[in-house]
């Protein structure tokens, strides 16, 4: 019985350290690459550390010959619009349909669910007709139209979270004589606040990850945000795998400072995203 | 300034009578929304159908050619065949869920570094998926991550082409997708199993089970529901496989899913007419598959 327990030990983090590594690998050997010189990279292992931890030279590349600040610059005016601009959407929206039964309200809060079941992936074919001809291709307001139009999961999680904030809490505030303006403003978006923390993440997770809107969208050079800049390293740095490690590393590194720091905020709003 | 304003406009709203504001408010709070759904979400679908009909490629005026380009889809093993490579993907699920399920499990109950582990697993889920590309460029190449690690283990002789094999490329790209998307379901059931409350564990521990009677009389029935939708998301997720097959290969090989064929119908070779009715295909298969989700959450209830 003892042995046994002690093996069920054993094999619990042995299976743990096994996953741990699985993660940890690819992303550590494109750690260490980076630091790399040219003829270190082709004469080393891909796990060996390199001689230099101060050797910033393709990090140096990657940034100006691989033009990321352009990308940075684009990736953050989008991702602060979208996010900005999907959270009022859908807070109004869930204000209007929690609070206001009206004729169609049904049939709207249907529409908005309906759009949910559509992979936005599959309708590009003819999204890309309606965007060339409203005059948005190769503009920046390409991206933030796709993002605030079509990933409607905010209004579910500003719907279910309107549950929570007392009807009563309104019905006072009119008492007062506040109009549904300032009930909103005042009253309903506060409260809100965990709720649009986990908006802001679903929402900048998905925006600083998405790739194909922007490639298909605005392929002019000085519109590509990070995902589509990151996509042009194969060309021009073809071998130069130290280069475009150091590219891959810009990219994660905001990614890892937003997790380290917002941990809690991430795995929180993950799950109470997905519980529809 | 802006205070003064604000009076301003509060006075003049506020003194409406609430049926007239709220009737102002609807329709204030929805037109912006509505316009965009309908434009972006519902507009495109509606125009694809259309589009399914005709033999237009963007420019020169359309021709309805009926039920032509569904044929050709189903007729010719060029487009229809590329479904097979969903299969892969969708093997995949099973393993990805599987893994995030024994993780989540473990890391419910008592294990050192439990912060540690949980971030570990998860963080993959958050990369850019050009990054995550990227990243297993390098590590499928010859002499790469995957082949350094195998000769440190003593497993050398099996290193292969890991992408150059076109009986391998695919089951490689596979795993990609489960390293990059195991995260998110094990942090969903590892939500889903912690409000198992505590007191259900320690009666049953009174009553003898072990850990294995627990995970499967307590966890399993309490997270059925999250599972079955879990599973759901990953296979619909699985038909519509594109970012890391055209990040890492363009879909050359043998790689190319069903989206990336799509896309390179429509885009590349400007058959819009033919890409549309391939979307409509696509999406018809989506929504059986969400259609069945839905019955087996009304059924689980």
């Amino acid at each position: 019985m003892e042995t046994k327990k002690n093996l069920a030990i054993v094999v619990k983090y042995l299976t743990l350290i096994l996953g741990a590594a699985f993660a940890i690998i690819p992303i550590l050997a494109i750690f260490f690459a980076s630091f790399k010189t040219g003829t270190e990279y082709g004469s080393t292992g891909a796990l060996t550390m390199p001689e230099n931890w101060l050797n910033f030279e393709n990090y140096r590349r990657a940034f100006s010959e691989g033009n990321m600040m352009v990308g940075f610059k684009n990736t953050v005016i989008i991702l602060i619009i979208s996010v900005i601009g999907t959270t009022l959407i859908g807070s109004m929206v869930a204000f209007v349909l929690h609070r206001f039964t009206f004729k169609g309200s049904k049939y709207i809060l249907g529409a908005f669910l309906l759009a949910t079941l559509i992979p936005a992936v599959t309708t590009q074919v003819a999204t890309f007709q309606i965007i060339h001809r409203l005059g948005l291709f190769n503009t920046i307001f390409a991206a933030i139209v796709l993002y605030l139009g079509t990933d409607i999961i905010a209004v579910y999680i500003f719907l279910q979270f309107m549950d929570s904030i007392s009807v009563s809490l309104d019905e006072s505030a009119m008492l007062d004589g506040a109009s549904y303006l300032t009930i909103y403003r005042k009253i309903v978006l506060p409260l809100l606040k965990p709720a649009i923390v986990t908006v802001f993440i679903i929402k900048g997770v998905n925006v600083y990850n998405d790739f194909y809107t922007p490639f298909l969208y605005m392929p002019k050079t000085d519109l590509q945000v990070i995902s589509t800049s990151l996509f042009k390293f194969q060309g021009p740095f073809g071998a130069e795998w130290q280069v475009i490690t150091a590219g891959v590393m810009i990219a994660i590194i905001p990614t890892l400072i937003a997790f380290i720091f917002l941990q809690k905020y991430i795995y929180n709003g993950l799950t109470n995203g997905s519980v529809k | 300034m802006s205070k003064l304003k604000e009076i301003i406009s509060k006075m003049s709203f506020s003194n409406i009578s609430y049926k007239a504001q709220r009737n102002i408010i609807i329709i204030a709070f929805l037109a912006v929304p509505m316009t965009l759904l309908a434009t972006f979400a519902f507009l495109p679908v509606i125009n694809m159908f259309w589009y399914s009909f005709t033999d237009w490629n963007g420019y020169s005026k359309m021709n309805f050619v009926g039920l032509d380009n569904y044929k050709t889809i189903f007729s010719n093993p060029e487009y229809f065949s590329v479904f097979r490579v969903s299969l892969y993907y969708f093997f995949a699920t099973f393993v990805q869920l599987g893994i995030a399920l024994y993780f989540a499990t473990i890391l419910s109950f008592e294990v050192k570094f439990k912060n540690f582990f949980k971030g570990v697993l998860f963080f993959p889920y958050l990369l850019n998926g050009v990054a995550i590309g990227l990243m297993f460029l390098l590590f499928f190449r010859a002499d790469g991550t995957l082949d350094t690690v195998l000769h440190a283990i003593g497993l050398g002789d099996y290193t292969q082409m890991w992408l150059g094999n076109p009986k391998l490329i695919n089951i490689s790209l596979a795993g990609v997708s489960v390293w990059r998307y195991m995260g998110f379901n094990f942090i969903i059931f590892l939500g889903a199993i912690s409000s198992i409350p505590n007191e259900i564990y320690e009666a049953s521990e009174i009553d003898g089970a072990n850990r294995w009677h627990q995970f499967i009389y307590i966890i399993l029935p309490s997270i059925k529901i999250i599972v079955s939708l879990n599973l759901i998301l990953a296979v619909s997720g699985s038909l519509s496989a594109f970012e890391i097959p055209f990040i890492m290969t363009g879909g050359a090989n043998g790689s190319a899913t069903f989206v990336i064929q799509t896309v390179n119908t429509a885009f590349r070779y400007g058959k819009i007419g033919l890409g549309s009715a391939m979307a409509v295909v696509l999406l018809f298969i989506v929504v059986v598959v969400t259609g069945i989700q839905r019955k087996f959450f009304s059924e689980g209830d």
